[in-house]
């Protein structure tokens, strides 16, 4: 196919094509280049060179500097516990809904699956979700960060149809071999559903680590911040200081230089940098399981 | 077992009802206990929807209350829909209702188009390993959190030593404060979309174009197409419904702008082009405790998001039911 219609314009066309795609995929990472450059170089350079990948002056003060508090590294450790139990809270509560609903004689299943369903077309909103999380005393817990998200009513269909297109003959196998739905769920479907877990797994443990939204309305305790709404504190609001109400006044935030900003963001991605190869991989394929399903 | 219990035709019809209601029950019952590790494991999933989603959904009463924290939900007094009244004669409805659509509108025309362009740009590369790797690159700013998106913009836009108005500065002599210019604020979000967002946007494209025939394409080439030829005969008609489902399906999504992205840009100097429906809603009930008002501010922005999308799911059943022609 190649060969057939290799003309001129084709191979100009073809050449364009190469030196377009490859600058759009360097734009996607170049302002990481920079930022992970900058954080390494003086702020004196960062002023009086324009871009640079390559600092001249290669220097660990900005790092020095962010790690001299326990600020940051507290609020690292914070995302890190949440991303970690908060994953497995979302895991242990999408599996287990998602096992029970696989089973077509359970009572009232229809109409549980339509409340799911109509839950991801209409909710109660910001205010009333928020006064049920204060109610229940989980402000500046950490349980508010991981349980009203617990399931995505989105990722539980797509794990209860995975569950239910599983062999039935396996069930009853396991079954006449004495097998509890406890232990069958453990030991049969699990096993089995791995990489569809796998998926998940990172789908929420990258939700959890990016969210800022939930931390900003829940939790006001600035030693309980994760990472996300620290480096909101550190970049976004030392540069509006004065036009911002809910500026916590850190002392260094204040006066943070654009190299500590950067070193900020550049430890603030490089987790997500550090599993992408993973989330490429499953990624790609959590999007088309969610378009492809029936 | 059931023989025995069914009703005798000589016995009145109310003696025989009792005993095989209770049989009845005692089965059901013995079927739970049978089944009661799958109850026992539905159990925290249904607290979850009850909790979280159901309550809350019950707690919309508020936006027909004039909630008083010291007097509680329950006691708080009814006021019916004074709050609409007041949030639809206020003008700054008018606002969020004009940020809103208008950031919604820029979206739909500068950014839905790109990931289009972008997968038939790689669906014409014929060596593997160079669209692999573009494809790796692409993907990166999808996973990047939104405070991280917003802070690169700070830092590169900021005037204090960022590095846009540095070269501003140096070949224009003047800077451009763009976090706080009104003028630049939807730019500068849409632009934010596109560098997160067009590279994975591409997937459902790419995945649609890999179902082409190949046998369509030599078809052509023998007869003559050239490359434009077969792009518009081939390759654009084969994604068209894929393109049309999915503005259908965004359309009934033009409520919403992403509260994360737009409260990380929004300021006190671009709040006027800024602020939409989520994010006046969070200062109004979270920072300012107008919880009810605040309420029916959700409220009505959920139910027109509601009739959207079923209207736009509708449209998109019927178009992927009678395809486009």
């Amino acid at each position: 196919m190649n060969k057939t219609y290799r003309t001129f314009g084709g191979t100009v066309f073809d050449a364009a094509n190469y030196i377009v795609l490859s600058a759009i995929g360097i734009a996607a990472v170049l302002p990481f280049l920079y930022v992970v450059a900058g954080s390494f170089a003086s702020d004196t350079e960062l002023t009086q060179r324009a871009f640079f990948i390559v600092p001249h002056s290669f220097s660990l003060m900005a790092y020095k500097y962010i790690f001299s508090t326990d600020t940051i590294l507290h609020s690292l450790m914070n995302s890190m516990y949440v991303t970690v139990v908060g994953t497995l809270v979302n895991l242990v509560f999408t599996v287990t809904m998602a096992y029970g609903l696989s089973k077509k004689n359970v009572a009232g299943r229809n109409m549980i699956m339509n409340l799911i369903i109509f839950s991801m077309l209409f909710g109660g909103g910001l205010i009333p979700t928020y006064l049920v999380v204060r109610e229940l005393q989980l402000l500046d817990s950490y349980w508010a960060l991981m349980l009203p998200g617990a399931i995505s009513a989105f990722n539980l269909i797509i794990v209860k149809n995975f569950f239910q297109e599983l062999p039935p003959e396996l069930e009853e196998a396991a079954k006449i071999d004495g097998c509890s739905d406890l232990s069958l769920l453990w030991r049969i479907v699990l096993p089995l559903s791995m990489p569809v877990l796998a998926t998940f797994t990172l789908f929420y443990a990258v939700g959890h680590w990016n969210n800022f939204f939930s931390a900003l309305l829940y939790i006001n305790d600035p030693e309980k911040w994760p990472l996300q709404v620290m480096l909101r504190q550190i970049v976004l609001l030392s540069q509006m200081a004065a036009g911002s109400a809910d500026s916590v006044d850190y002392n260094y935030v204040q006066q943070a230089q654009q190299s500590i900003k950067m070193a900020v963001i550049v430890v603030g991605t490089l987790p997500i940098l550090f599993v992408y190869p993973f989330l490429q991989k499953h990624f790609a394929k959590g999007v088309l399981i969610g378009s492809v399903k029936g | 077992m059931k023989i025995r219990t069914e009703p005798n035709p000589g016995s009145g019809s109310v003696a025989a009802a009792a005993p095989t209601a209770s049989l009845g029950r005692t089965r059901r019952w013995a079927k739970l206990k049978k089944d009661k590790w799958i109850y026992l494991l539905l159990a925290p999933g249904l607290l979850y929807f009850l909790i979280f989603k159901y309550v809350p959904m019950w707690g919309i009463l508020l936006a027909f209350k004039d909630y008083q924290p010291f007097l509680g939900f329950w006691k708080s007094s009814w006021v019916g829909f004074e709050h609409f009244k007041i949030f639809f004669g206020n003008p700054e409805f008018v606002m969020l209702l004009r940020n809103t659509l208008i950031l919604s509108f820029y979206n739909l025309l500068f950014y839905f188009p790109v990931p289009i362009i972008l997968a038939l740009l790689l669906n014409e590369v014929r060596r593997a390993y160079f669209k692999r790797t573009i494809q790796t690159l692409i993907y990166v700013p999808h996973f990047i959190s939104m405070v991280i998106v917003a802070s690169l913009t700070y830092v590169f836009l900021t005037t204090q030593g960022g590095i846009v108005n540095g070269l501003l500065e140096k070949y224009t002599g003047s800077t451009i404060d763009f976090l706080a210019s009104p003028d630049w604020f939807r730019p500068m979000i849409i632009l934010q979309t596109i560098w997160k967002e067009s590279g994975f946007g591409t997937i459902i494209f790419l995945a649609a174009l890999a179902g082409v025939d190949v046998e369509q394409y030599e078809a052509a080439i023998m007869d003559g197409a050239n490359r434009w030829r077969q792009l518009w005969h081939i390759t654009l008609p084969s994604i068209r419904n894929t393109i049309v489902i999915l503005l259908i399906l965004r359309m009934g999504e033009v409520m919403d702008n992403g509260f994360e992205q737009i409260y990380l840009m929004l300021n006190p100097l671009n709040r006027e082009v800024a602020e939409v429906f989520d994010t006046y809603v969070y200062m109004m009930g979270i920072t300012q405790g107008a919880f009810s008002y605040s309420t029916a501010v959700g409220l009505f922005k959920a139910v027109i998001g509601v009739i959207l999308v079923l209207g736009s799911n509708w449209l998109a059943k019927r178009f992927g039911q009678t395809g486009i022609y």
